[in-house]
């Protein structure tokens, strides 16, 4: 809504970009074109160095040429001063597209007698504009004058005159004031230039300094309010609007690993999702950063650049602490795939961490970013600070679809669902570290506390970190309840001895019902050889009986032969018959 | 606009102070014949005359025409005097109508 808000301004009034970071968002394009603009702050905010920027700036960018009248240091200062941003004053001055002119007065080489008006400075001005044909004029600290020139009354009448004329003239003006008491400047300078009041203000909090800027006032234009943090470094001037950014990002399908791939099982087979926030948070030692890195590391083999933020490690402590659990890192720093970005959080401001972080962001261009941990920026009651903070990366990371990865100590009194910093509502996928204390042990335990836009596991893995990296076992989920480590070694031994001993009974009774088959075919065997043995006694008697039988016969048939008799012979062969019959049966 | 400011060299010739007497080199700035800046020329040469004889010279600039000259001697209020000569150098500005001020600027109280 602001950026339609914004661009609708656009149309209504002409602006003259700044070219400076962010800022032009906060304005809708720009300060105004043709009018004066006010810069106030107190000393040392950075006021001299925001108009030059906009003049160097509208030289170069926008083929604007400005002049800078300066009322405090001479063009041979402000050369050098500015040198340092990598503004090359002298060549710019020599391409007539900068015009310098050092305005100097000293009150105490003047003296009044009558009236008088400025009409040396605006034939100065004017010169210089017409010399170079400039379209934006810088007044550096216009105040010097009335400490300059005696007679407030007149020097009042002409500022006003001097701002009509600049306005006629078309230019863009900048004008800085130091700020007053109370007032936004020491002579009430906003009275005469009421077109666009730009306030900087640079303020210590916790020790560390806090750059901020905000709009009072933009006649005739809708703009941002809120104070925005800015921040000056070798690259000059550059706000952060991020506050305005609107959560209008395009969320990606895609999915990475997690480096862990019984971890990417629980995050529904595939991993993260890409652009996404994951969070780990978890207790001391709980394998935070082991995660983290096995993340890098998975990233940086699918050939993507990680940025990792380490606030606690030096880096080469960080690789060598991974590099001891088979995580190695050090390959893929030296391909430049991933870099380390190690500072104290104590070191600069939020605002200040915020700022290089982005810039960094925007020149390393990652994948992947790591912040571990987001703790450390916590110091005293700044949360709600820190949490802005966080949501304006979280935001700028979601636009540029890079996946951050948070690390978050918990102290063990909180609620282990509770993060030091309260940012649960920025995280997409959010894995929880748990101490797991049992038998006079203490085991690590992993789950999945939210993970949005998929199906996730709801199981408690233990977490084990091995010379191969991670890796997650189930935990033993039995009658004693969840074990991890040794005693869920010792259950599962017990278990195993158990399953054991009722084998080896089944075995036993195995055994038995062999051994009595075996005495049974025993006895068998015994049973038929006695049989055998009687029925070849049987049958020897039987032969015996027969051979006499015959014989008895053929004494019989000798015994008729020799008394002529005709007795049958025949009754032999039916007995043998008999006997054939009698072996059946047995 | 870029008009090339040439130092009048007259004055340069002026400035010769003769041994014993004190030369006094003024200069004047205006911006155009404005009714201001002829006041102001009056009251200059009213005070000259009156307190200098005729040990002086006086250079009338005009910065519309000679605008650089305007950023060499950091003129900013018109009309400014210059008190060139003797040293130190003087600032006296406004349209010198201020008879006491201005004595006091060029140091020629209690003449």
């Amino acid at each position: 809504m602001k950026n339609t808000e914004i661009q609708s301004s656009r149309r209504s009034l002409p602006k003259s970009p700044t070219s400076i970071q962010g800022l032009d968002q906060i304005t809708g394009g720009g300060l105004p074109k043709g009018r004066p603009t006010l810069i106030c702050g107190g000393a040392g905010c950075g006021k001299t160095l925001f108009a030059m920027e906009f003049l160097v700036r509208g030289a170069t960018v926008y083929h604007e040429p400005g002049v800078f009248i300066s009322f405090e240091e001479t063009e041979k200062e402000l050369t050098a001063n500015v040198a340092s941003l990598g503004f090359d004053l002298d060549k710019l001055v020599k391409r007539k597209k900068i015009w310098l002119e050092h305005i100097h007065v000293d009150r105490r080489e003047i003296e009044q007698s009558g009236n008088y008006d400025l009409e040396g400075l605006f034939v100065r001005i004017h010169r210089a504009i017409e010399s170079i044909g400039a379209k934006r004029v810088v007044l550096d600290t216009l105040e010097a004058l009335f400490s300059a020139l005696p007679n407030d009354l007149i020097l009042r009448a002409e500022l006003q005159r001097l701002f009509r004329w600049l306005k006629k003239k078309g230019v863009t003006t900048i004008v800085t004031a130091e700020r007053g008491d109370g007032a936004l400047t020491r002579q009430g300078l906003e009275e005469y230039v009421s077109d666009c009041v730009i306030l900087l203000d640079h303020r210590v909090n916790d020790q560390s300094s806090i750059r901020r800027l905000r709009i009072v006032k933009y006649r005739g234009s809708t703009h941002g309010t809120n104070e925005y943090p800015f921040l000056i470094d070798e690259d000059g001037f550059s706000v952060l609007p991020v506050t305005s950014l609107g959560l209008n990002y395009i969320s990606s399908d895609e999915r990475i690993s997690t480096g862990i791939p019984r971890l990417d099982t629980m995050l529904s087979g595939k991993g993260y999702f890409r652009g996404s926030t994951v969070l780990v948070s978890g207790t001391a030692g709980t394998g935070k950063t082991s995660i983290a890195a096995q993340f890098a590391e998975a990233a940086c083999r699918r050939g993507e650049r990680v940025l990792y933020f380490t606030f606690e490690e030096s880096p080469s402590q960080l690789i060598r602490n991974m590099d001891s659990i088979g995580i190695k890192l050090e390959p893929w720093r030296k391909k430049g795939l991933i870099h380390f970005h190690a500072t104290r959080p104590t070191l600069y401001g939020l605002e200040t961490h915020l700022t290089t972080s982005i810039k960094l962001i925007n020149t390393f261009d990652p994948k992947v970013v790591i912040l571990d941990p987001i703790n450390g920026f916590v110091i005293g009651e700044n949360q709600t600070e820190v949490k802005t903070m966080l949501l304006r990366l979280v935001d700028f990371l979601k636009m540029k679809r890079i996946t951050a990865f948070f690390t978050s100590l918990t102290s063990t009194n909180d609620s282990m669902e509770m993060s030091d910093v309260h940012i649960s509502s920025l995280i997409d996928t959010w894995l929880l570290l748990r101490d797991i204390e049992i038998g006079g042990e203490r085991n690590r335990g992993l789950y999945v506390l939210k993970s949005r836009g998929m199906a996730n596991s709801n199981q408690i893995r233990e977490f084990r970190l091995t010379d191969n990296g991670i890796e997650l076992l189930d935990v033993y989920v039995g009658s004693e309840g969840v074990l991890t480590g040794s005693a869920r070694l010792s259950q599962e031994t017990k278990d195993d001895a158990e399953q054991l001993l009722r084998q080896q009974e089944i075995g036993t009774k195995q055994f038995g019902l062999e051994r009595k088959r075996d005495a049974m075919e025993a006895q068998i065997i015994v049973l038929r050889s006695e049989f055998e043995a009687e029925e070849s006694e049987a049958l020897k008697v039987i032969g015996i009986e027969k051979a006499r039988n015959e014989r008895f016969t053929q004494d019989k048939i000798k015994m008729s032969k020799s008394r002529r008799g005709d007795v049958s012979v025949k009754r032999s062969g039916n007995k043998k018959t008999k006997i054939t019959s009698t072996r059946k049966i047995l | 606009m870029t008009i090339k400011y040439q130092k009048p060299k007259t004055a340069r010739r002026k400035i010769q102070p003769a041994p014993g007497r004190p030369q006094w080199n003024l200069r004047l700035y205006i911006a155009g014949k404005t009714p201001q800046s002829v006041i102001a020329l009056n009251n200059l040469r009213l005070i000259c005359q009156d307190q200098l004889k005729s040990n002086y010279s006086i250079e009338l600039i005009d910065i519309l025409k000679h605008p650089r000259a305007a950023h060499d001697d950091q003129i900013l209020a018109i009309p400014t005097l210059i008190r060139k000569l003797p040293l130190p150098q003087k600032n006296i500005i406004g349209d010198l109508s201020d008879r006491e001020s201005l004595l006091a600027g060029l140091d020629l109280m209690g003449r």
